[in-house]
C-alpha cells in the first residue's frame, strides 16, 4: 500500500508516494538519497540512525516515512549548511570524538537533541534535584546518550566534545 | 637502513597531532560507506537463512516470492549458478542442499527496492531433514583434534617433557581453569556489499563496494570462488564502520551479492546483512577452556608453564585461534608447554575479534599471575618484575624492546597503586572497591606485499596510492604524515588515495599491522620517486614500490607491552559492576599522531572492559545463537564507560621498521579483562575464573 506524503529534509521540501512499511531511515536512505543517516540495526537498539524530525531526536528506522508527513527531519549533513560545521560538529573535530565515522551523525543528532532537552530542564533517569535547572555535567550526558553506541570506543571523545558543546 | 628523519629546519608531520583528515566527511555523514556508493536505480538484495543447525533442505518453495511484484530474481541451490571453487565451504554459497550451521545461507532474493525482498524473502518456503547438531564446546569430548597450526602460522603444540616434573615439585603451584564465551565484533556497520555485474563481450567483470578490511584479498577470494581473472574484478573499501577482525577475511555474504548482481547483470544490487544475520555471518570469537599452570619457586620465580585451550570451531571451515601463544613468551620460565585442541561443531565459521588469541590468552594467563602473586605473597606487579625474560624464551632472539616493567612502573605510579597480595574487601557505603592490575603484549607482526605510488601532480602535490583501508583506525590521516615526512614535504602536499583493487596491492588492515607495513612501502616509494625523479620532479611523474629490505626485523623478537591499572565499584546489594577508573601505560613504538593513537588505546580498553562485564553469547542446542541483536549482546555504552586514559612511552622500534611505529589497534584489548576480573577479586574475595563478570558472581 501506498500513501502520499510531504515533509522537508535538512530545508528541502519533498512530495513522495511511499510505501507504508517503509521507514523514515529507508526513506532517507534508499529513496531521497541522504545516507547522513547510518543504519545499525534497524531494530531501535543502536542509535545510528537518529536523525532530528521538528527539533526532537528521533530513530528513524522506527518510525514509518508515512508517519514523518508534514515533519522538518534534518539529518547530521543538514547540520552544516554549505559545509560550515554545527558547533557539535566542530566539537566530534576538536575532541576526536568518532573513529569510523558509522555511529557520528547519528551521536551528533543525539547530542543536538541532548542540548536541546537540557535547555528545556527535561529530566533524565541521573538528574538529582528535579526542581533545579538542568546541568549537563558528564554524567548526565553519559546517561542520555546510551542510546547511541560506538563500538569504536569513542565514547570519552564524544562526551568532550558534548562537555564543551554544552558550555558554549 | 636508517630511520626515518628529518632535517631539524623543518617540523615533521610524524608525531604531531593532527586531526583525522576524514572527519569532516563523517561528522556530516557524507563519506560514503558500502551501502552508500551512488549507483543509478539499484535493486536490493535479501538472504534467506537455515532454521536449522543441521541437515538436508528437502523441499523448497519460491512461487509466492517469485509472484511478488517487483521481485527480479530468487536464487536457490536449486537456481543458482555453479561456483568455479567450492573447496571452501564457508564461500560455496547456494551450492548444495547440505545445512552446516543455522543461519546458513539457503536463499537469496532480489527486487526493485528493500521492502519488497525482505516481504519475499519471508515468503520463501524451506523445508529440512534435521539430523542431530553438535553446539557445545564440551572439552571433554572425543571429538576434539590438535590442528596443524593456529592463526598466525603458529605451532599448535610446544611440549617440553621436563614441565609436569617442575609442576609437581614446584614450591607454589597454581593450577586453574578459565573460562571466556563466544563474542562477537558487532561493528556498527553491517556487513554490506553493493555489486555489479557487467558483461561486455562475452566477458563478465564485478564490481564490489565493500565492507572489508581488505578489498585485495576480496579480490583474490573471488576470483577463485567466481573462476573470474583477478583484473576482472574491482573492490573499493574508501570507509569501513569498523570491523575488529570480522570484515578482515570475506565472508559468505560477499559471494552472495555477487550472484546477485550476476542475475540482474547491469543492475547494481545493494546486499547488507540484517544486524540478526551479522552475528551468524559476520564471524564470531570461539569460546575458550584455558587451564593454567604455573609452578614457582620460593620467590616466586616461574619455573614451569602449562597452558592448554579448548575452542570450538565449525565443521565447515576450521579457524584455529592462537589462545595460548601468549604463554610462550610473556614470562620467563626455562620449561613451558602450550596446547590448542578444537572440537568441531555445528555452528558459523569462526573468524578473526581484535587481538585473537591475545584476548582470551592474556584473560587467563594474566588472572593466574594474579592468583600465583598470592600464593607466593607479593605484590603482583613485583611478581611480573621477577619474571622478566631477558631474551624471548620461545625464540631465543633478543627483544627489539621490553618495557613491561617500565609500563608497570609508570601506571603504578599514575594510578596510585598500593602494592598488596591479599584481598583488601574495602567497602565505602554500597560499594565494594577493589584495584587490578594485568599486562598487556601484541607482537610486531609484519605482512609482506605492499606496494605503494607517488606521482607529482599538476598542482604541485604528490599523489600517494595504496589499496590499504582505513576502519577508523586513522589510516587516512597517519599514513598521510608518514607519505609527507618520507617526501620531506609540507602535509597539505599529500594527496592520498585508499581503499580500491585499482590501487597497488596492499595487505589486510589487521593484527595491528597497517601503519607498518603500509607505510614502509610508502617510504620504500618515496625514497624511489626521489632517486628516480629528483626533488623536483616534472608533472606526471611516478614511481611504484614496495618497501626496502629490512634485514633488522628477523633477528629480533618484536612485541609491544602495557599495563592495566582498575579501579571497580561493585554494589554490594546488587552485584553489578563498574569500571570508574582505568589508567593503562603502552610501550608500542613511535606514535605517528598522539589524536588517533589515543582513540585506538581507549578505544580497545573499552571493548576490553566490556568483554569483561558484559558481552556473552551461546549456541544452544537447536543451534540458534542465545542472542544476536544489539540489545541481547550488550556492548559497553555511554553510561558503562568510566574515565579511562591512556599513555605511551616516548621510543621508537626501528628494528621492525623504518618508521619505528609497532601496531596500537590491538594490544588495548590484551589484559584488560584480566585486570578487571583481578580487581574484582580485590573487592571480594572471590575469585570468578569466568568472563563476563555478571551481577550474579556477586551476590551477596
Ligand atoms: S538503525 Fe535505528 S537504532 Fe539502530
Ligand atoms: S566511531 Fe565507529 S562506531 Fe562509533
Amino acid at each position: 500500500m501506498d500513501r502520499d506524503i510531504e515533509l522537508r529534509v535538512d530545508r528541502e521540501a519533498h512530495a513522495v508516494r511511499v510505501d507504508t512499511r517503509t521507514t523514515l531511515l529507508d526513506l532517507l536512505r534508499d529513496r531521497l538519497g541522504n545516507m547522513s543517516p547510518k543504519k545499525g540495526c534497524d531494530h531501535g537498539q543502536c542509535g545510528a540512525c537518529t536523525v532530528l524530525v521538528d527539533g526532537r531526536r528521533t530513530l528513524s528506522c522506527l518510525l514509518l516515512a508515512a508517519q514523518a508527513s508534514d515533519c522538518e527531519v534534518t539529518t547530521a549533513a543538514g547540520l552544516a549548511p554549505g559545509g560550515e560545521p554545527h558547533p557539535v560538529q566542530q566539537a566530534f573535530l576538536d575532541h576526536d570524538g568518532y573513529q569510523c565515522g558509522y555511529c557520528t551523525p547519528g551521536q551528533i543528532c543525539s547530542g543536538v537533541g541532548v542540548l536541546d532537552e537540557a535547555a528545556r530542564d527535561e529530566p533524565s533517569h541521573v538528574t538529582e534535584d528535579l526542581t533545579a535547572r538542568v546541568a549537563l555535567d558528564r554524567e548526565e550526558l553519559k546517561e542520555r546518550m546510551s542510546g547511541n553506541l560506538c563500538r569504536c570506543g569513542a565514547h570519552p571523545g564524544i562526551i568532550d566534545a558534548l562537555e564543551e558543546a554544552a558550555r558554549q | 637502513m636508517t630511520e626515518l628523519s628529518q632535517p631539524a629546519d623543518r617540523r615533521a608531520s610524524i608525531g604531531t597531532a593532527e586531526p583525522r583528515h576524514d572527519g569532516p566527511a563523517k561528522v556530516t555523514g557524507s563519506a560514503p560507506y558500502a551501502f552508500e556508493h551512488p549507483a543509478a536505480d539499484p535493486a536490493y538484495g535479501h538472504l534467506v537463512t537455515s532454521a536449522v543447525a543441521r541437515g538436508r533442505i528437502t523441499a523448497l518453495h519460491t512461487d509466492a516470492a517469485r509472484a511478488l511484484p517487483g521481485v527480479l530474481a530468487v536464487l536457490s541451490h536449486l537456481a543458482a549458478p555453479a561456483l568455479a571453487d567450492t573447496s571452501d565451504a564457508e564461500f560455496a554459497v547456494l551450492q548444495s542442499d547440505e545445512v552446516a550451521f543455522r543461519g546458513q545461507i539457503v536463499a537469496l532474493v532480489v527486487a526493485e527496492d528493500a521492502e519488497t525482498a525482505r516481504e519475499a524473502a519471508r515468503l520463501v518456503g524451506v523445508e529440512y531433514e534435521e539430523s542431530t547438531a553438535r553446539t557445545v564446546l564440551d572439552p571433554e569430548s572425543d571429538a576434539l583434534y590438535c590442528p596443524e597450526s593456529v592463526n598466525g602460522g603458529h605451532r599448535s603444540d610446544t611440549r617440553d617433557a621436563a614441565v609436569e616434573g617442575l609442576l609437581s615439585a614446584a614450591d607454589h603451584l597454581l593450577d586453574a581453569t578459565y573460562r571466556t564465551p563466544m563474542q562477537h565484533q558487532a561493528a556498527m556497520e553491517p556487513h554490506t556489499t553493493t555489486a555489479l555485474w557487467q558483461e561486455n563481450r562475452g566477458h563478465p567483470s564485478l564490481t564490489l563496494y565493500d565492507s572489508t578490511q581488505n578489498p585485495h584479498g576480496v579480490r583474490r577470494t573471488l576470483a577463485t570462488v567466481l573462476g573470474l581473472p583477478a583484473d576482472a574484478i574491482r573492490c573499493v573499501a574508501h570507509y569501513v564502520g569498523g570491523g575488529f577482525g570480522s570484515k578482515g577475511l570475506p565472508h559468505a555474504n560477499v559471494v552472495a551479492a555477487a550472484l546477485a548482481a550476476r542475475a540482474v547483470p547491469g543492475r547494481t544490487v545493494r546486499l547488507p546483512l540484517t544486524r540478526q544475520q551479522t552475528f551468524t555471518l559476520g564471524g564470531h570469537r570461539t569460546p575458550t577452556v584455558q587451564r593454567v599452570r604455573l609452578g614457582a619457586d620460593e620467590g616466586g620465580r616461574i619455573r614451569a608453564i602449562s597452558h592448554e585451550a579448548w575452542e570450538h570451531t565449525s565443521r565447515i571451515k576450521e579457524f584455529a585461534e592462537q589462545t595460548a601463544a601468549i604463554s610462550r613468551m610473556m614470562y620467563t620460565a626455562e620449561h613451558r608447554t602450550t596446547a590448542h585442541r578444537l572440537l568441531p561443531l555445528d555452528v558459523p565459521v569462526p573468524t578473526w575479534m581484535r587481538a585473537p588469541g591475545e584476548a582470551p590468552g592474556s584473560y587467563a594467563l594474566e588472572v593466574a599471575v594474579d592468583e600465583l602473586a598470592e600464593l607466593v605473597g607479593v605484590d603482583p606487579i613485583e611478581l611480573r618484575v621477577r619474571n622478566e625474560p631477558p631474551h624471548d624464551p620461545e625464540t631465543g632472539k633478543p627483544w627489539s624492546s621490553r618495557r613491561l616493567v617500565d609500563c608497570l612502573r609508570e601506571g603504578a605510579e599514575w594510578f596510585g597503586w598500593d602494592p598488596h597480595h591479599a584481598p583488601r574487601l574495602r567497602r565505602e557505603g554500597r560499594w565494594r572497591v577493589g584495584h587490578g592490575v594485568a599486562a598487556a603484549t601484541y607482537p610486531g607482526l609484519y605482512i609482506p606485499g605492499t606496494k605503494a605510488e607517488i606521482e607529482r601532480l599538476g598542482d604541485g602535490r604528490y599523489a600517494v596510492r595504496t589499496g590499504a583501508v582505513d576502519l577508523g583506525t586513522g589510516a587516512w590521516t597517519v599514513l598521510a604524515q608518514i607519505a609527507a615526512d618520507a617526501l620531506d614535504c609540507p602535509l597539505d602536499r599529500i594527496a592520498l588515495e585508499l581503499g580500491d583493487t585499482r590501487l597497488p596491492r596492499a595487505s589486510v588492515a589487521g593484527g595491528s599491522t597497517g601503519t607498518a607495513c603500509w607505510g614502509s612501502a610508502i617510504v620504500g616509494a618515496a625514497r624511489a620517486f626521489r632517486a628516480e625523479h629528483g626533488s623536483d620532479p616534472r608533472t606526471g611523474a611516478r614511481t611504484l614500490a614496495g618497501p626496502e629490505e629490512h634485514p633488522e626485523r628477523e633477528q629480533y623478537a618484536i612485541h609491544s607491552f602495557g599495563a592495566h591499572f582498575v579501579e571497580v565499584r561493585i554494589d554490594a546489594d546488587t552485584g553489578e559492576v563498574r569500571v570508574p577508573r582505568m589508567r593503562s601505560v603502552f610501550s608500542a613504538g613511535r606514535i605517528i599522531n598522539p589524536v588517533t593513537a589515543r582513540s585506538q588505546f581507549v578505544g580497545a580498553m573499552i571493548m576490553g572492559v566490556s568483554a569483561a562485564l558484559h558481552e556473552e553469547n551461546a549456541v544452544g542446542h537447536g543451534g540458534a545463537l542465545a542472542t544476536h541483536d544489539l540489545a541481547g549482546y550488550h556492548v559497553a555504552s555511554h553510561a558503562d564507560v568510566g574515565d579511562l586514559r591512556a599513555r605511551w612511552l616516548e621510543e621508537t622500534d626501528p628494528a621492525y621498521t623504518p618508521i619505528g611505529a609497532r601496531g596500537i589497534g590491538e594490544i588495548g584489548i590484551v589484559g584488560a579483562a584480566a585486570a578487571v576480573a583481578n580487581a574484582t577479586y580485590d573487592a571480594t574475595g572471590l575469585r570468578i575464573r569466568q568472563l563476563p563478570l555478571t551481577p550474579d558472581h556477586f551476590l551477596p
